[in-house]
């Protein structure tokens, strides 16, 4: 069994006609971790974006192999049920639908099998003990009022519950507090304990979130294209001495 | 003959044309076309009416004629009533208390519909109607043993509440109201009447089902409510029509009257066929105390007016209306609430969704009357809308008359369009577009389908999915 899960090849993506992304090449086999860093600006979460499907983003060139098909052009329900998943810098807000009936209907998506509820009530109600959620929040609706630090926990939740293959999260750890980056780093662990074959690519900016995660990869993205590669000792090095050096390299 | 061979499983598995299988128009008797004297004559010796109410119907039909066509609403153009059939006895004509008596095919109808297996499993008693006449009426034994009368109206003239009839009878809508009114007055025909006695609570649901099967015809039932003070009582109303090609005219009447400190919550989910003009006129009128709670999901006819009043006569008296409106293609679905402040510290409270898609209109007015007096009154009412294309549109209007000091009235309206994100957030969970969008609109729309029993819960957002896959007309 080929280890490759995603080959992304000279991926040029544009938002409104400008371009962001000119040219990246990454490669994630299953079961690694990623980590994506760079200035702002740099067009992380146009990565993500472009690879889960957003419309808003054109892909104007290069290729996207998921499990080796290209998924360019693909519907992003369609990338969903393959197993892409894309954790929301900021969540958005749908009154009316309980975040457990959300996630039941997705679960239901994502396996194609009708979800039974008393099980599936009572996976919920263990993940969500896991992220130290109250359970209330199952019954609320998705994301409406939910603090910024329940937001980010929710998004780990579908994380956990949706299982996907392959789920890029993007700033999981942006605006928490210190309790809330160790709950959420916490859910990264479990996801990567029991799911073995996933690959995760987090794009983060702060280091803090990585601390008790096994990182296998790091990438740097400066100005649209990966500036450089290495293991995890990458993180060290850019929380001495900034991106200025990555920069200076594509300059 | 029968045109759909579609059973309705469970409440999950609905489907549009469920409601579009149309019976062959077999009546047993079916007056001629549009409105004359002798044709109320034939409908009231028909009813075998007591002599009050064939005068009435007469005094309305002068009425009508006197009074002029609705001229401020959705055209009504199309509905001539010079073509429109009054009155259709369906076959076999005779009110059954058993299910098993019914006429097979119309057994079959209500059975698709899911009516007696909606009775069994939650509900306190059914009526349901066919084209004018109903079929079948039954209420649960406990309930009847509570003395809670639920029955047809026409039978329940000429028995112990005749009276009681005669003087709540079209005294909320009187047939001066408007032409519709007038109409229905001289033409009404089925509808249930219900009495709950003071003190009474009636745990489970009553629930009244309106099908209209004939083409061209019109259906004017009249639902009258008495509960006493002190009780309570939840009312459902369902209804639905196959599509024809020719318009059908509802204009039914609903009058509830609610006792000191009694509580009424009339639900209706409306499905009319696309053909179907929708004049319908509902009152209340509440005592000190008392509370009536109106729960409306219109999803059907062509054009609609539709504006339940609550006017709250007694000190503390409380409203509340909760509506859904969804105008698709070729719909404008005009509705709205009114409430009248007739007494100190009374209270309503309006919260109201509407949606609209493709050429569809929706327009919800609404009227808040607080009268001299009436201090210490509130009322607050929040009215959002979604429109889901260029092509559609939505509109609010508040009318807020206030004639006392010290009284709380607020009013806020929204309106809105489903946001690209959010549809990508849902897709990105697994979720197709037309889910995605579904989901968004069923959870603007959950203000109503909350506070409704599960299976009509679900059964209006099946509505609401059918709605948005846009393939049904």
């Amino acid at each position: 069994m080929s280890g490759k899960l995603l080959e992304i090849s000279n991926l040029h993506v544009a938002v409104e006609e400008k371009t962001i992304l000119q040219g990246v090449d990454l490669q994630v086999q299953k079961g690694e971790t990623h980590v994506l860093m760079g200035p702002n600006g740099a067009g992380k979460s146009t990565l993500g974006n472009a690879i889960m499907g957003n419309p808003l983003y054109q892909v104007s060139e290069g290729q996207i192999l998921f499990a080796g098909e290209d998924i360019v052009g693909k519907p992003v329900y369609e990338r969903a049920k393959r197993g892409i998943f894309l954790s929301f810098q900021n969540p958005v807000e749908i009154s009316g639908i309980s975040l457990s009936d959300f996630l039941r209907s997705a679960v239901a998506a994502r396996t194609g099998e009708h979800v039974k509820l008393f099980a599936f009530k009572k996976q919920l109600a263990e993940q969500m003990e896991q992220l130290s959620m109250d359970p209330s929040y199952a019954g609320r609706d998705l994301n409406v009022g939910f603090s910024g630090g329940e937001k980010k926990k929710a998004e780990i939740l579908q994380l956990m519950m949706l299982k996907p293959e392959f789920a890029i999260l993007d700033e999981p750890d942006s605006g928490l507090d210190v309790d809330a980056v160790h709950t959420v780093s916490k859910g990264i662990r479990l996801y990567q304990q029991q799911h073995a074959d996933g690959a995760i690519l987090i794009i983060t900016h702060s280091t803090k979130i990585l601390e008790s995660l096994r990182v296998d990869k790091v990438h740097v993205l400066v100005d649209g294209r990966i500036a450089e590669s290495g293991d995890a000792s990458l993180i060290d090095e850019i929380n001495r001495n900034g991106y200025e050096r990555f920069q200076n390299k594509r300059a | 003959m029968e045109t759909n061979p579609q059973v309705k499983t469970t409440v999950e598995d609905i489907d549009r044309s469920m409601y579009d299988f149309r019976n062959a128009d077999t009546d047993a008797y079916r007056l001629q076309a549009g409105l004359t004297e002798e044709i109320v004559r034939q409908i009231s010796e028909e009813k075998n009416d007591p002599d009050w109410m064939r005068e009435f119907r007469l005094r309305s039909l002068e009425i009508y004629h006197q009074t002029d066509m609705v001229d401020w609403g959705p055209a009504i153009d199309g509905l001539d009533m010079e073509h429109i059939v009054t009155y259709v006895r369906p076959d076999q004509n005779k009110m059954h208390a058993d299910w098993a008596e019914v006429p097979e095919e119309i057994k079959n109808t209500f059975d698709r519909l899911g009516i007696p297996k909606a009775e069994r499993e939650s509900l306190g008693g059914v009526g349901a109607q066919y084209d004018s006449e109903l079929v079948y009426h039954n209420v649960r034994k406990e309930v009847a043993e509570q003395g809670v009368i639920y029955s047809d109206l026409e039978s329940a003239m000429h028995g112990p509440y005749g009276e009681l009839i005669r003087s709540h009878f079209m005294k909320l809508v009187p047939p001066t109201d408007h032409k519709f009114a007038a109409l229905h007055g001289a033409v009404w025909s089925g509808g249930s009447f219900v009495y709950v006695p003071a003190g009474v609570k009636v745990e489970i649901p009553l629930q009244s089902y309106f099908r209209l099967n004939a083409p061209g015809a019109g259906q004017f039932e009249h639902t009258l409510i008495i509960v006493e003070d002190g009780a309570t009582l939840h009312f459902i109303e369902g209804c639905s029509a196959p599509k024809y090609n020719v318009a059908n005219l509802h204009a039914g009447c609903v009058e509830l009257f609610v006792g000191k400190h009694a509580l009424l919550r009339y639900s209706t989910i409306e499905n009319w066929s696309k053909n179907m003009y929708n004049l319908n006129t509902k009152r209340a009128i509440v005592a000190e105390g008392g509370k009536v709670e109106w729960i409306s999901g219109s999803f059907g006819s062509h054009v609609s007016y539709l504006y339940p009043m609550s006017i709250l006569n007694g000190r503390g008296a409380r409203a509340e209306f909760t509506g859904v409106t969804f105008a698709g293609k070729g719909q404008n679905l005009d509705t709205g609430c009114k409430m009248v402040h007739n007494a100190p510290e009374t209270s309503s409270y309006i919260n109201t969704r509407s949606i609209s898609k493709a050429d569809g209109a929706g327009t919800f007015r609404s009227s808040v009357v607080i009268v001299p007096g009436a201090t210490g009154s509130k009322s607050s009412a929040s009215c959002e809308s979604l429109i889901l294309d260029d092509e559609a549109r939505s509109d609010t209007i508040p009318a807020i008359d206030v004639r006392c000091d010290e009284v709380d009235v607020g009013h806020e309206a929204k309106i809105g369009r489903i946001s690209d994100e959010a549809v990508f957030y849902l897709m990105s969970r697994g979720l197709s577009e037309q889910e995605a969008r579904a989901m968004i609109v069923s959870g603007f729309a959950e203000n109503v389908s909350k506070e409704l029993p599960v299976e009509y819960a679900v059964e209006m957002n099946q509505l609401i999915r059918l709605e948005m896959v846009g393939s049904i007309g």
